[in-house]
């Protein structure tokens, strides 16, 4: 699915940026949330993960390896990808962290300490 | 030849695709079972994912680009037969069965893509190399098959 958004570039002037959803996949487990994105030909240098409010946002600049020679046969899309994610309030936003290995952007969303599961001692 | 269609990803980013994603399942496990396999092309009924393929071509290389993020080196299989190059392999599911899917965009199954290649190549000479998600596949050509220089004298 292509999205057309409007990004603000550096200073005032806005600029139109067309971008590709990437596939992502969420997990959820006791303590936390897993969001694994795909991003072939994004490494560390070209991601991009903020929070702000209550939305995540990646974005993935790509790069391609250099190849010598002619295009002949061609799938792969050229523009970046970019992703958010609304989050719900459950979750600790201060302590999200994300690494990227072979075009795959692992985040690890933890819950709030008020959502997890906890046991209660009967005394 | 079997050529698979690249699938396009328009198609997949859409929110309530577990169901789907299981009647796929299904429909997979049906086609690979003991049954169909009997018919003996197993290459038409494959139905895992295609991954993005780009194709490039010099004097001295064809070169074969293939997106597949996320995997490790040793899932990825290369082949080269009667001038097809034939990129497979498995993404793994990793879980330890405790987490609850909530959506499922990325494939977790078989993939293979194979294309014809445009010219004779030297399968001693063809190297690969897997980073940042994308696959490169350097296929140098056969001396017979690179372009030639003749001089008028």
């Amino acid at each position: 699915m292509n999205t057309l958004v409007r990004e603000n570039g550096d200073g005032d002037r806005a600029q139109t940026q067309q971008f590709v959803v990437p596939f992502a996949s969420v997990t959820e487990a006791a303590e936390s949330y897993t969001l694994e994105v795909e991003m072939p030909g994004v490494n560390k240098e070209g991601l991009e993960v903020s929070v702000e409010n209550n939305e995540l946002t990646i974005v993935g600049r790509r790069h391609f390896p250099t190849v010598e020679g002619a295009l002949i046969h061609h799938e792969s899309r050229a523009e970046n990808f970019r992703r958010a994610f609304e989050f719900d309030p459950s979750v600790n936003a201060d302590k999200i962290s994300a690494k990227i290995d072979q075009g795959l952007v692992t985040l690890t969303v933890p819950k709030a300490e008020h959502v997890k599961p906890r046991k209660i001692v009967v005394s | 030849m079997s050529l698979i269609r690249y699938q396009s990803p328009e198609l997949m980013s859409w929110p309530s695709l577990d169901r789907w994603m299981n009647l796929r399942d299904d429909l997979n496990s049906l086609v690979e079972s003991p049954f169909w396999s009997s018919f003996g092309r197993p290459g038409q009924l494959f139905s895992g994912w295609s991954p993005a393929l780009d194709l490039y071509q010099s004097n001295d290389n064809v070169v074969a680009v293939i997106e597949l993020p996320g995997m490790s080196r040793e899932d990825i299989e290369t082949s080269l037969h009667d001038g097809t190059l034939t990129i497979s392999g498995e993404r793994k599911r990793e879980t330890s069965g405790a987490e609850k899917s909530e959506r499922t965009e990325r494939y977790v199954s078989k993939f293979r893509r194979s294309i014809t290649l445009p010219t004779h190549v030297d399968a001693n000479k063809v190297s690969a190399i897997y980073r940042d998600g994308i696959l490169t596949v350097t296929l140098p050509k056969a001396e017979e098959a690179k372009p030639k220089q003749i001089s008028v004298s």
